[in-house]
């Protein structure tokens, strides 16, 4: 073939994968522009601090959004301490290259692989029926108090969930710690766990926090592990136990986008709901992004 | 040994215990899932009660919904004689996985070789955070923008009969692919030594040729890796497909029908069933299949991540 030829078809494709690049950016773009034009309209004080009225198509989501930040945050007590702790035993502890934690690596990662409806499966089996009906049988002589779906079992099994989010993002930043820190820290006399607490974990700060707000991300994001483990359609109360069901931001979004009785008046709640899920993912992910990029600047300071 | 350092070695005991304990946890999550959801599986294969509504032949063979009549494959859980055929629901999966698929493996990989090899740098600190931001969307609200607003364009577009069909929601689904397929893609494709670039540059290729006959065969187990995950991604996504796919149980395979997933079929029946009852039993074995699939493919994916960081680094024989 001439070179010419070869250099316009060249020029070509090169165009033809930024097209790909570019209307994959415009996608972003038009879902957040129509969400944020169409969510701005009904966004207000009153709209994120009321309760939803007259059948969803009146009021606010105050309901939703206090349990959704409620529910994250027991799905982070869970989860952080698990997955730093996982992550520290993998960097710090473990013997490199052992079959034991190329077993745990792997585990991690297919846990990342499961899909979120299997999680709520799961959670119904494991966390409502074996563990809370057991609870009732010991504590409660089997008065239904924790085998039922409760915020408890929807945040553990969202913790499960997440926990592999964790041990990544911390595990990246364990590594960027040099190893001489390590060293001189034995070479004072340190034991290993003095070691990681005083040395280590100081300087993993950015990357545990990075993983948290990325569960906390997704945790805020997922319905269908919560389906069935407690999210409830609608609540005249807020949840103050345990055991209690809650109403939760995503979960309101599927009611009222598939079960409303009149979708004319509640697409405009619906917009804005949308909206607020989306702004509370973002704020997150952002953070996390920024966190992590000043990581990656370190780490390539280091080398 | 003084009183407080004594303490002090045991609390480091304490805490150095839940640091091994804990490093179990993901290993025991992943048994427990298995066995838990297997358990409820299982009267499909053992009470013969449950056998004579749901055995296996009854859920994967076509069967005659009353004596003499044509067989059929048939989902309906919910009527007088209950039919469990889950025929339906894998080709309702199959057919949005495959329109996902293909919407998304092109666009994603054109689009991670862009950013990879053609794009100025100062670009692709800006794009590659923007696509990636895809993944930070939660899919209950893909599928509220595919069910809400998505639908009636695409419907508009290609004159389709129906609102919600596999077109619509498998472009949603596409959409919640892309970040899988394109952020691995583009691991692998930077991963590819520069050195293999020059020496194709220096030999007189153009840069597409380079991106295309040397560093995308060169990354190719990882692009594989990406494409495979990707479709696990599919399969098991459920919020967008529930919300978007019109949710009717028929076995075809058209893409302009409307369809009922595996995984939504689940999400959808699950909190009305009665516990212990066939039907019960019968999701969780869905569960079940779920479960397996995507584990093999994540088997299947990390096997090849693995091959290519053995070509790149150069100790693959």
């Amino acid at each position: 073939m001439n070179r010419r030829w070869i250099d316009l078809f060249s020029r070509l494709f090169t165009l033809l994968t930024a097209l790909a690049c570019f209307s994959l950016v415009a996608g972003v773009a038009l879902i957040l522009g129509d969400v944020v034009l169409n969510g701005l309209k009904h966004l207000s004080w009153e709209f994120v601090s009321t309760a939803p009225k007259t059948g969803m198509t009146e009021g606010g989501i105050f309901p939703a959004l206090f349990g959704t930040v409620f529910l994250v945050l027991l799905m982070t007590v869970a989860v952080v301490p698990l997955g730093v702790s996982t992550a520290i035993y993998l960097q710090e502890y473990a013997p490199a290259g052992s079959r034991w934690v190329k077993l745990i690596r792997m585990a991690i990662q297919n846990l990342a692989g499961v899909p979120a409806i299997v999680f709520g499966l799961f959670g119904l089996g494991f966390f409502v029926d074996f563990v809370g009906k057991g609870i009732d049988r010991f504590f409660f002589d089997g008065a239904l108090t924790f085998g039922q779906p409760a915020i408890l079992w929807a945040s553990l099994t969202l913790a499960l969930l997440t926990l592999p989010t964790v041990v990544v993002a911390t595990e990246e930043t364990l590594r960027v710690v040099p190893r001489s820190h390590r060293e001189v820290a034995y070479s004072l006399g340190a034991t290993r766990w003095q070691m990681v607490r005083r040395v280590v974990l100081p300087q993993a700060v950015n990357g545990i926090l990075t993983g948290t707000i990325l569960a906390v991300s997704r945790g805020a994001g997922e319905v269908a592990p919560i389906l069935f483990t407690g999210a409830a359609y609608y609540l005249p109360y807020l949840p103050t136990h345990l055991n209690q069901q809650f109403m939760v931001l995503n979960y309101h979004v599927y009611v009222m986008a598939t079960q409303s009785p009149d979708v004319d008046a509640t697409l405009p709640l619906l917009y804005s709901t949308v909206l607020v899920l989306l702004m509370l993912t973002f704020a997150l992910n952002f953070a996390a992004i920024i966190i992590r990029s000043r990581l990656r600047r370190r780490l390539k300071a280091g080398r | 040994m003084k009183p407080s350092s004594l303490s002090h070695s045991v609390s480091e005991k304490i805490i150095e215990t839940f640091i091994h304990l804990s490093a179990a946890v993901s290993i025991v999550g992943l048994v427990l899932i298995f066995i838990f959801i297997g358990k409820e599986s299982l009267p499909v294969f053992t009470s013969p009660e449950i056998r004579r509504e749901a055995s296996l032949s009854k859920i994967f063979l076509p069967q005659s919904p009353e004596p003499g009549e044509e067989k059929v494959f048939r989902w309906q859980p919910v009527s007088v004689v209950p039919k469990y055929s889950l025929l339906p629901l894998v080709v309702g999966t199959l057919k949005a996985t495959a329109v996902a698929l293909l919407f998304a493996i092109p666009l994603a990989l054109a689009a991670a070789l862009f950013t990879s090899e053609f794009a100025p740098s100062w670009l692709r600190e800006w794009v590659k955070p923007v696509i990636e931001l895809l993944a930070g969307i939660p899919s209950v609200v893909m599928g509220f923008f595919a069910l809400i607003v998505m639908a009636t364009y695409v419907q508009e577009l290609f004159g389709l009969d129906f609102r919600l069909n596999a077109i619509s929601a498998g472009i949603a689904l596409g959409l919640a692919v892309v970040p899988v397929v394109y952020t691995m893609a583009e691991d692998a494709l930077s991963a590819v030594p520069q050195s293999y670039r020059e020496g194709s540059i220096a030999l007189g290729a153009t840069p597409w040729q380079t991106a295309w006959r040397v560093v995308l065969p060169a990354a190719f187990p990882g692009i594989f890796a990406a494409c495979i995950l990707g479709l696990g991604r599919a399969i098991g996504e459920t919020m967008i497909v529930l919300m978007a796919s019109g949710n009717a149980a028929v076995s075809s395979w058209s893409p302009t029908d409307p369809f009922r997933s595996l995984s939504a079929t689940i999400a959808a029946e699950m909190g009305e069933v009665v516990r212990g009852s066939t039907h019960y039993h019968v999701l969780f074995f869905i569960g079940v299949l779920l479960f397996l699939f995507t584990f093999f493919i994540n088997y299947l994916g990390q096997l090849f991540v693995e091959r290519l960081r053995q070509k790149l680094s150069g100790t693959d024989k």
